[in-house]
């Protein structure tokens, strides 16, 4: 008989310690596990690049808050800058840096499920992983109609949207401010889950949303000097306001109860409406995918300037989870190893308790010509055997708990943990387990060592 | 012409001047054993006598290595075992000493097929179960391979405990009052087995008791208050 079937024989012997203390370190793993998955793939998830933007322009502010309310739609809003510098990235200064820049818009919800204007391209992009974006149901919404919306995919199951569905946006980020209803949007596309935060948005034609009302920018309150832009940009932006009648028209028209009626039936026909001023547009954010090696430069040239900000989101999030969560984690995992060494104590003990009606026994193995080498072995065996199986049944939990909890963060965070989520630290769990068994079980073993034969086979008949 | 006496078996067990003591709280030692000389052959079959507390048990561990003696040689088929260190102690023991214990003392959580393998376990030989299993028929318990010792009777037991002795054809069996433990009916049987199985065997059996009955069953009786020379006999056992 191999030694490890002796000492599992000994284990099962003893089936109410054995399976109590293979339990609590089940406990102990479990946790350990769970605090592994859930805050690496947190972390993971929100430092990587998943939304595919290494850049995110926004007004001059709290940087971490940028990313938050542009990539995780958690996080109250910035200030919004003009929508011409976001022509500086497609049409002017900037434009030969960028390979990609997504104009993002902020300020709606539809049953507190963020409200995100934006441009279709955003769903043509290439996420980080190199996956893209799927439809479950209908398509993209196209720039021309300017009343298309597609809803992200828990957004859709919480707030029961279909495509063909018609809803109307409220202003204001979440329900607890009761904002003005919008205008109705239609719904021409559900998406497939991306495990990202935009799982839990609702996107809408940026087009649509410059026209709802009170998201039209009063040129008479703020205007920034056309020099600071490049001659394209001023040409595209501030040439327009030879337009200004006819915009004042349909603005006189808009804002009359006959004309909003009327425009509320007309919303099929998007060609129907005028485009909204670009001098009177503004967006929340820009997201950027850079050329690599523009990438630093043109990271500098917009921090030098004095319109907007630029932030490296995973840069912003890795300080992020440092200084706050990696505190958390610690303290965590701390508490789990804790819980561990507890288990490990309580296999100690077990054994140890075990040894004085086992003396016999160890004597009987000795006499059968086991060396003191071997019986042990075979006591440290037992405690490892203990450990790891209430090692392997703590990973089985830990994952499971991570499991059960997906739904609840995907909800939340907008992060998919998944069933078989997991990192590399879990590899040295086991092997850690290992050695911190040999160390529970090394007093028990020694004590079998030492045991006497000759002694315990007179004194234990 | 004359026939050509038959050729003498070899000598198993012979102890040269083993003497034994222990030492007591008060820093003095007790003498338990001195025996100029003992000698076993081959196959042979021996009773060891003695009262209760004159040191058979004590004799046992120093003939299976388990304890040393303080001076003296212990050699079993051809080997000094207290030249030996104890690994090697106990790797001879494991390959060429069976044992056969008062109270059976099989391992309560294996089986009675384990108990036998187990015994196989700690030489340098694989474990045969197939050996295994061939010793648990010849002793009755073909059908009680799998049964734990808490499901066999007593002579259940015993019988298990003779087969894990001679697990591993050991040139020399040692039993401690196997009969201690087993009523009168048993008692006969057992003996027989164990008689039985060495003889089949060809391993010398050295059987230590304080019971007349059983002694009167073999050829060679010895007392070991005569073998031992001793002055005080009130040993430790």
């Amino acid at each position: 008989m191999s030694l490890i079937r002796i000492a599992w024989r000994n284990v099962r012997q003893r089936p109410l310690s054995s399976v109590l203390t293979s339990l609590s370190m089940a406990l102990g793993v479990a946790l350990i596990v769970s605090v592994l998955v859930i805050l690496n793939t947190l972390r993971s998830t929100f430092t990587r690049n998943v939304h595919g933007f290494d850049i995110i322009v926004g007004a001059k502010g709290s940087r971490i808050q940028l990313v938050l309310n542009t990539l995780y739609h958690i996080s109250q809003p910035v200030e919004n800058i003009p929508y011409a510098y976001y022509l500086e990235f497609t049409h002017g200064r900037f434009r030969r840096a960028v390979e990609v820049a997504i104009p993002v818009c902020l300020g709606d919800n539809y049953r507190g499920y963020r409200v995100v204007g934006t441009v279709p391209e955003l769903f043509e992009m290439e996420l980080a992983d190199g996956r893209r974006y799927r439809f479950l149901e209908g398509r993209n919404f196209k720039s021309e109609n300017f009343f298309e919306a597609v809803v992200g995919y828990i957004a859709a199951q919480k707030t029961g949207l279909k495509v063909g569905d018609r809803f109307k946006p409220t202003h204001g980020i979440t329900t607890e401010v009761e904002g003005h209803e919008h205008d109705p949007f239609t719904v021409v596309g559900i998406l497939a889950p991306t495990g990202t935060p935009n799982d839990r948005a609702i996107f809408i034609n940026i087009e649509g949303f410059y026209l709802l009302e009170g998201h039209a920018l009063d040129r008479k309150v703020r205007q920034l000097p056309p020099e600071l832009f490049s001659p394209q940009v001023r040409a595209m932006v501030f040439g327009q306001q030879e337009d200004e009648h006819h915009h004042e028209h349909h603005e006189s028209e808009k804002n009359t109860p006959a004309a909003s009626h009327q425009h509320e039936h007309s919303h099929a026909e998007d060609h129907h409406h005028e485009p909204l001023p670009l001098v009177e547009r503004e967006v929340t954010a820009i997201l950027i995918r850079s050329h690599p090696i523009s990438s630093l430069g043109l990271y500098k040239a917009i921090n030098k300037g004095m319109i907007a900000q630029a932030v490296h989101p995973s840069r912003e999030l890795g300080l992020l989870f440092e200084g706050l969560l990696g505190n958390v984690q610690a303290l965590l995992l701390l508490l789990a190893v804790l819980v561990t060494v507890v288990a490990a104590v309580g296999i100690l003990v077990g054994i140890y308790n075990s040894m004085s009606e086992r003396k016999r026994d160890i004597a009987i193995l000795r006499a059968l010509g086991a060396r003191r080498s071997t019986v042990m072995t075979i006591i440290l065996l037992e405690s490892i055997l203990l450990s790891l199986t209430g090692g392997v049944a703590g990973f089985a939990l830990g994952h499971l708990t991570v499991w059960a909890l997906s739904p609840i963060v995907l909800e939340q965070a907008g992060v998919d943990l998944g069933l078989l989520s997991g990192t590399v630290y879990e590899l040295l769990i086991l092997p850690a387990l290992v050695v911190l068994a040999t160390v529970a079980g090394y007093l028990p073993a020694v004590t079998a060592y030492r045991t006497d034969v000759a002694q315990a086979l007179l004194h234990n008949p | 012409m004359n026939q050509p006496a038959p050729e003498k078996p070899p000598v198993v067990l012979e102890l040269q001047g083993v003497r034994k003591s222990y030492l007591l709280p008060d820093g003095s030692r007790l003498p338990v054993l001195n025996i100029p000389h003992f000698t076993m052959l081959q196959g042979e079959q021996v009773v060891l006598m003695g009262r209760s507390g004159s040191g058979k048990s004590t004799l046992l561990h120093i003939i299976s290595g388990i304890a040393r003696p303080d001076a003296g040689k212990v050699i079993v088929d051809g080997v000094d075992i207290t030249q030996l260190s104890e690994p090697a102690r106990d790797l001879f023991r494991a390959e060429r000493i069976g044992y056969v214990f008062q109270t059976f003392n099989l391992l309560a959580g294996f089986t009675a097929l384990e108990n036998v393998l187990l015994a196989m376990s700690f030489g340098r030989r694989r474990a045969d179960e197939k050996r295994a299993v061939d010793l648990l028929t010849r002793v009755g318990l073909n059908h009680r391979l799998d049964h734990r010792p808490s499901a066999l009777s007593v002579g259940e037991q015993q019988r298990v405990a003779v087969a894990r002795a001679l697990a591993n054809r050991p040139k020399l069996l040692l039993a401690d009052e196997p009969t201690a433990s087993v009523d009168v009916g048993h008692q006969k049987q057992i003996i027989d087995l164990l008689r039985t199985t060495c003889e089949q065997e060809q391993v010398a059996l050295l059987l230590v008791t304080h019971s007349p009955e059983v002694a009167e069953q073999f050829e060679r009786i010895e007392e070991l208050e005569e073998l031992n020379q001793v002055e005080t006999s009130s040993a430790a056992s």
